[in-house]
């Protein structure tokens, strides 16, 4: 387990989330407090509740031995303590101790940043599960709430095939943000449990069955692309099910151009998608639904810049994604490319492919204030 | 609207528990409560039905009245089957049939139904012993409805789209496949092709199915016994043939007979359906009709059911436990994503299979196969033996025989219509499916008929061919 | 604990049958042969070679009042509706026991199929008349019995729609048909068995998806739109006769799942708000039993334009007499053998007779009064929310409610209360269909048959359970105590290797596990 104990510092005094020394010291000075503790512990003792004779490899003292030994549980400390301020590689060093000590799921509380931090060194290498404690948790690795965090842990490792699949750990640039601007990365595809109803948004996760429909759909997709037309292709799991399609494995995280069944470019910039879209006539684009959240455009895909989007032309867009992470939108779906014209425009009604010969009608809506509030 | 006695169905159609609940809501009026309805959606008028009749004593006496105007098969002779036959219903399946306890329960849990589920799955288990299979999903709709969905699993599994269906087939099911098998403007049609049959046995021609297999065939349906009565013996060199060309071989058996002839599995058989109204329920003028789809415990097949499946799993105390088993491919897990659709079904069939094939065991369905058989042919012999009527295939059949009747110059109309009048329902008219066979129509002798019947028939059938 | 009553279920450990019994035990036995039969074939010498059965099925021997009392005492371990049953979108009813009796008097439960019509008049009359009430309950010009559940009823309406455009030439064309996240997702599966494409429209602020989401869904490739309403939400869509007239406008066909009738009967009428076919349960808002999932019957029911492509055959009226029409060139052909499960027919009719129109329109009136009570007194318990919160309408028959408060403070969730609930003799309470839009859902439904006392007793077990979540959820958790069997395990149940659909199967499977458990045992 680790805990980033000053996770979700900024949120209460309306700063973009808690990452930098600086932003922590400014929230504490504001008068923040770090509401990591006390979700850990909820879903500490949800954790007990089911499996209470677990043994918890932790971070010493704050870094979460604390908390595990006042839940009850016996606790491994496996990184030293730091005397002051935690810092992201406190987080790092701690996963690559509990990564190297054999864990069977790694429960963790904190944000965006936080969950980054983790992915960065244990990659797809141990299931996690996301605490929400930060400000930001655009990732599909957190629960719903801190109890489910807890439940899940035990449910995962009680459970007879330990199921996971894949979940977008993504990073919203916070420097940017604060400066007003919105700007989230997808930052890589994390191992988290597969339960039914405890990860955030729940039916964002993709089950096994829907996955098979995802993928008849990408062949249809594939099967019905204009040969003589350039498709922009990406990011994420749900369209690489069309790079495959295709023959192609795709970046996964990047924009990938496709042309006549041949690989134009993989994970490209934007700069390179223009210089590709100058050299043909017609082109299109093909996108997924990234995190949670319902975001199309300007989330996770930068690369497809306005001016990008624009010369496709909005009639030339196909979505695909799974029918349970469509119901599961609060809200439907939204674009925030930064050009307010260009969202009013793309605002309607469009169809999302869901699977084989099946679609949904989603309201798109032009970027929601919340992002920036 | 108001009424001046409470109606015995309903406990709150007084006004004080009507007012009470008003105010405890805090609504002026029941009629407030349907605001979110626009008024020019409602109906203007009160309904204009038949008179009320709430009082139970006029409510018996008017089914009664009604359902007199009917003519049993028990007030009668009948020899009528093609699919839905009088077998003797033991008294211990309507009394188990009738329990309240399942009768009107829905859907609850593997807790709180749990015998019910139990009966459920020895229903499964009890099937599986008679057809040798290992898997077994809980019943659908009818035999016509086992059929369709086993080719659309075949379809599935194998990704082709025509099945070689044989001619000798009952017009009830083969419609129903055709339905399930989609218009050709569909673009998931699945071809229907009709394999004859020998017109000197009954059984499959073989030259005709050898020319119309192809590695483009999904399934091959047959029935043992084929609705013409005969038993299949060449199930064996049908099953390898299809296997050969890379085509699922589904068969569809009358469980009654299987107490003596081989279970289906044992010539080739990879998917099995057939009927479960033969085991202990009614004929309810075709409302006792279900089906069922069975297969060996495999993946392939297993991930293919579009019923429900309840599987015996124990319990956080070791109890045995039943639970439904690959749910969520279901209709109800996976919306249009599921394994064509399932929904409420026969389930109660189910239980009334259970307790038959209970109260049967190994004797009793030797005993009944037996039984079945030896009427069967005794009274082929009678029939064959009256001058002008003619058995058209006079061995190799179970309890269904064809008779046929243009060396009467009579037609099988005229024919059921005499016997009608004096008192006997006549083998299903098979002229007009089957104009091959001429004027012929379907008998179907169970254990309920006794040689005294068998004699009565004769005698009539002479009377009236006259 | 309250003042709740005492209850516990009938624990039998009731052993599968397959173990049960011994060798040799007979529970039927069939008449010896008559003298002239006697001499006749051995049974061996008319089974055609190589098909006699060479072995014994393995099935138990037991005598007959064995096999009585074993599905007795299953019986007994069958909650159902012996409690209280509040199962949402199910329409639990009174079944009463003058129309069963009916049903399997002689002259219904011993008729066959193909009979002589002349033979059948009795039954044809009941069959025509309450096909009349439908038509008038409904406004629809002619109903069929074949579908054997709501499920097939919708997919009748699928092949009816079919068979409709392929008389106009336009079926290879029209290929879409429209429905909602929140209809019953029978409709969808029909749609998509019946070769179609489906388009699901979600749902918006209000509750249910907008008007701009359908204009947007239509075009000329669109066959039809096939929705409940209200749905089981308790919503009802106000928009939609403009619904209707869209899809009509593109050419399409409007089908009313009327799974949730019982809030608006006696108050809509789906052929008035345009509709061209709708769909009743008889085996739920109409009062035949459910026996735990059928035999049951989808009415189905369609305007003079659709009724020609309705399937075989169709019962009619001809002067006195009463006749099955077969000969429908236009028909889209067989939907299930026959014309339906007609002892249901019959106890719908008994129903509808015994309610007549003011007791149909007041048992609508109750279902909603009681359903706006229980919601009242249910979001006073603490753990409780419903959906849609701001559309502050009272809603029809149902409510969905949410959990998601009680799971968030005390780790509960709704299987474990549904697990709770059943230890009071309160059957199992209907969730939601998939996908759940509601997190932790529940959906009770109250219906005109149980007494204010029962819905009470029903909440204030809810209530009772609330707070054991609050103050010992182990309890909750653990749940039932006090049923036939303890709570299932079910890893099993999804586990091929573990799997058992049958008793063959568990034997095989069983007999597989063992040799691995005892080299662990004695490791």
């Amino acid at each position: 387990m680790i805990v980033n104990p000053v996770a979700g510092l900024g949120g209460a005094v309306a700063l973009k989330g808690s990452d930098g020394a600086a932003t922590i010291a400014e929230a504490l000075r504001r008068g923040a407090r770090p509401r990591a503790a006390l979700h850990t512990t909820r879903a500490l003792d949800a954790l007990a509740r089911r499996r209470g004779d677990a043994q918890i490899l932790a971070g010493a003292g704050a870094l979460g031995a604390d908390l595990a030994a006042g839940a009850g549980f016996a606790v491994r400390t496996v990184a030293p303590a730091t005397p002051v301020e935690t810092t992201a590689d406190d987080t790092r060093r701690t996963a690559a101790a509990i990564l190297a000590e054999g864990a069977d799921v790694l429960l963790f509380a904190g944000g965006d940043g936080t969950a980054r931090d983790i992915f960065d060194v244990v990659g797809a290498a141990l299931p996690m599960i996301g605490i929400p404690a930060g400000v930001k948790m655009h990732s599909a690795v957190f629960a719903r709430t801190p109890d489910a965090a807890g439940e899940a842990a035990a449910r995962f490792v009680d459970s007879v095939e330990r199921s996971t699949h894949e979940a977008e750990v993504m990073d919203i640039d916070e420097a940017a943000l604060r400066e007003g601007r919105v700007g989230a990365e997808l930052h890589g595809y994390a191992a988290t449990p597969r339960l039914a109803g405890v990860i955030q948004s729940p039916k964002s996760a993709p089950r096994r069955f829907d996955e098979a429909a995802l993928d008849a759909a990408a062949r249809d997709i594939a099967r019905d692309l204009d040969p003589a037309r350039l498709y922009l292709i990406g990011p994420g799991t749900t369209t690489r099910r069309v790079m495959r399609a295709l023959g192609h494995e795709g970046s996964l995280l990047g924009i990938d151009a496709v042309a006549g069944g041949r690989v134009l470019g993989l994970d490209l910039t934007a700069h390179e998608i223009e210089a590709h879209l100058a050299a043909t006539e017609r082109a299109g684009l093909i996108l997924g639904v990234i995190g949670g959240q319902g975001c199309l455009l300007g989330r996770g895909n930068q690369q497809l810049t306005a001016a990008i989007v624009r010369r496709v032309g909005l009639a030339n867009l196909t979505i695909l994604a799974a029918l349970e992470k469509i119901a599961a939108l609060e809200a439907g779906l939204f674009v925030d490319t930064g050009d307010r014209e260009l969202d009013d425009a793309f605002a309607g009604y469009r169809t999302v492919h869901t699977g084989p010969r099946m679609s949904s009608i989603v309201r798109i809506d032009a970027a929601r204030t919340a992002t920036a509030a | 609207m108001t009424r001046g006695t409470a109606h015995p169905w309903m406990a709150n159609s007084t006004p004080e528990t009507k007012t009470a609940m008003l105010e405890a809501i805090g609504a002026p009026s029941i009629e407030a409560l349907f605001h979110q309805i626009p008024a020019d959606h409602r109906l203007s008028r009160p309904l204009n039905l038949p008179p009320t009749l709430s009082a139970e004593v006029a409510l018996k006496r008017h089914l009664v009245d009604l359902l007199k105007k009917n003519a049993s098969a028990e007030d009668n002779l009948s020899f009528l089957g093609a699919g839905t036959y009088q077998h003797h219903v033991p008294a211990v399946c309507e009394e188990v049939a009738r329990r309240a306890e399942w009768l009107m329960s829905v859907f609850g849990s593997p807790m709180s139904d749990h015998g019910r589920n139990q009966a459920w799955f020895e229903f499964c288990s009890l099937l599986g012993e008679l057809i040798k299979t290992d898997c077994v999903g809980l019943p659908v709709y009818s035999w016509g409805a086992a059929i369709g969905h086993a080719i659309r699993m075949a379809s599935r599994i194998n990704g082709r789209r025509e099945a070689l269906v044989v001619k000798a087939m009952s017009p009830e099911r083969l419609g129903v496949v055709k339905t399930n098998c989609e218009p050709p403007q569909m673009a998931s049609h699945i071809a229907v092709t009709e394999v004859g049959y020998d017109p000197a046995t009954g059984r499959l021609d073989m030259d005709d199915y050898r020319a119309k297999l192809s590695d483009a065939v999904a399934a091959v349906y047959f029935e043992v016994p084929s609705f013409l009565g005969v038993i299949e013996t060449e199930g064996a060199e049908i099953a390898r043939l299809a296997h050969e060309a890379g085509a699922e071989v589904i068969v569809g058996v009358d469980p009654s007979s299987l107490g003596i002839l081989k279970a289906p599995p044992d010539y080739g058989a990879d998917i099995v359906v057939g009927t479960l109204q033969p085991l202990g329920v009614p004929m309810n003028a075709g409302g006792g009709v279900g089906g069922f789809i069975a297969t060996r415990d495999e993946e392939r097949y297993a991930r293919e059911y579009p019923t429900l499946m309840i599987s015996i799993t124990e319990t956080i105390a070791g109890e045995y436990g039943f639970g439904l088993s690959l749910f969520h491919q279901t209709s109800y897990g996976m919306r249009d994503e599921g394994k064509d659709w399932t929904g409420n079904s026969v389930y109660m069939w189910a239980v009334v299979a259970a307790a038959y094939m209970g109260l049967l065991g190994p004797d009793g369905f030797r005993d009944l196969g037996h039984a079945i058989i030896t009427r069967a042919h005794a009274a082929a012999r009678r029939l064959d033996a009256i001058e002008g009527v003619r058995v058209v295939f006079p061995s190799g059949f179970f309890k269904e025989f064809v008779v046929n009747f243009d060396a009467t110059g009579k037609t099988v109309a005229e024919i059921n219509g005499a016997l009608r009048a004096r008192g006997i329902f006549g083998g299903k008219d098979l002229s007009a499916a089957f104009p091959e066979l001429g004027e012929s129509a379907l008998y179907a002798v169970t254990e309920i008929h006794t040689e005294g019947d068998i004699a009565r028939l004769a005698a009539v059938l002479e009377e009236v061919i006259r | 604990m309250t003042g709740l009553r005492r209850y516990h279920a009938a624990v039998w450990d009731e052993p599968v049958i397959m173990e049960m019994g011994a060798p040799g035990r007979r529970g039927i036995l069939f008449p010896p042969f008559e003298p002239g039969l006697a001499g006749a074939s051995e049974a061996g010498d008319l089974i055609p070679a190589g098909m006699a059965r060479e072995d014994r099925p393995a099935l138990p021997e037991l005598s007959e009042p064995e096999v009585l009392r074993h599905f007795l005492h299953l019986s007994q371990e069958t909650l159902g509706m012996a409690g209280i049953s509040l199962f949402g979108t199910c329409t639990m009813k009174y079944n009463a026991p003058v129309s069963e009796q009916a049903a399997w008097r002689p002259q219904l439960a011993a008729i066959h199929p193909e009979q002589d019509e002349e033979t059948l008049q009795g039954l044809l009359e009941i069959l025509h008349e309450f096909d009349l009430i439908l038509r008038e309950v409904s406004g629809m010009d002619q109903f069929v019995f074949q579908a054997g559940g709501g499920a097939h009823a919708a997919y009748t309406h699928c092949a009816v729609t079919r068979a409709y455009f392929a008389a106009k030439g336009e079926l290879e064309r029209r290929d879409e048909i429209i429905t909602t996240i929140q209809t019953h997702p029978c409709n969808a599966a029909t749609a998509a068995a019946a070769g179609f494409k489906v388009i699901t429209l979600m749902l918006e602020e209000d509750g249910y998806p907008s008007v701009e989401a359908l204009k947007a869904a239509v075009s000329e490739r669109t066959a039809a739109l096939m929705i409940n309403n209200p749905d089981d939400m308790g919503i009802y869509n106000p928009h939609i006769k403009q619904w209707v007239e869209i899809v009509h406008e593109a050419g399409g066909l409007c089908f009313y799942d009327h799974a949730n009738f019982n809030g608006v009967m006696g108050k809509i009428r789906a052929r008035e708000l345009g509709f061209d076919a709708c769909m009743y349960m008889l085996h739920k808002t109409f009062g035949a039993p459910k026996g735990g999932g059928g035999p049951a019957v989808g009415a189905y029911g369609c305007s003079d334009e659709l009724a020609p492509f309705l399937p075989r055959p169709v019962v009619v009226k001809a002067g006195d007499r009463y006749r099955l029409d077969q000969d429908r060139p236009q028909s889209c052909g067989k939907i299930r053998e026959y014309f339906g499960n007609v002892p249901q027919v019959v106890k719908a009719y008994a129903w509808a007779r015994a309610m007549g129109a003011e007791g149909i329109d007041e048992a609508s009136d109750i279902s909603v009064l009681a359903n706006n009570y229980m919601e009242k007194r249910l979001l006073a318990i603490r753990g409780i929310t419903k959906s849609h919160p701001d559309n502050d309408v009272w809603r029809t028959e149902m409510t969905r409610y949410s959990f998601e408060t009680l799971k968030e403070e005390t780790g509960v969730g709704v299987l474990d209360v549904q697990n709770r609930m059943i230890d009071f003799g309160i059957d199992a309470f209907w969730l939601s269909h998939e996908p759940w839009i509601v997190p932790e859902p529940f959906t009770p439904e109250a219906g005109e048959m149980y007494g204010k006392e029962d819905l009470d007793t029903w909440i204030d077990v809810l209530a009772e359970i609330s707070r054991e979540a609050y103050t010992d959820p182990h309890t909750v958790k653990t749940a039932p105590h006090n049923q036939a069997i303890h709570q299932l395990k079910g890893d099993a149940l999804e586990d091929p290797a573990r799997w058992a659909m049958t008793w063959r199967a568990y034997r095989r499977k069983r007999a597989a596990a063992a040799p691995a458990a005892a080299t662990i045992s004695a490791g």
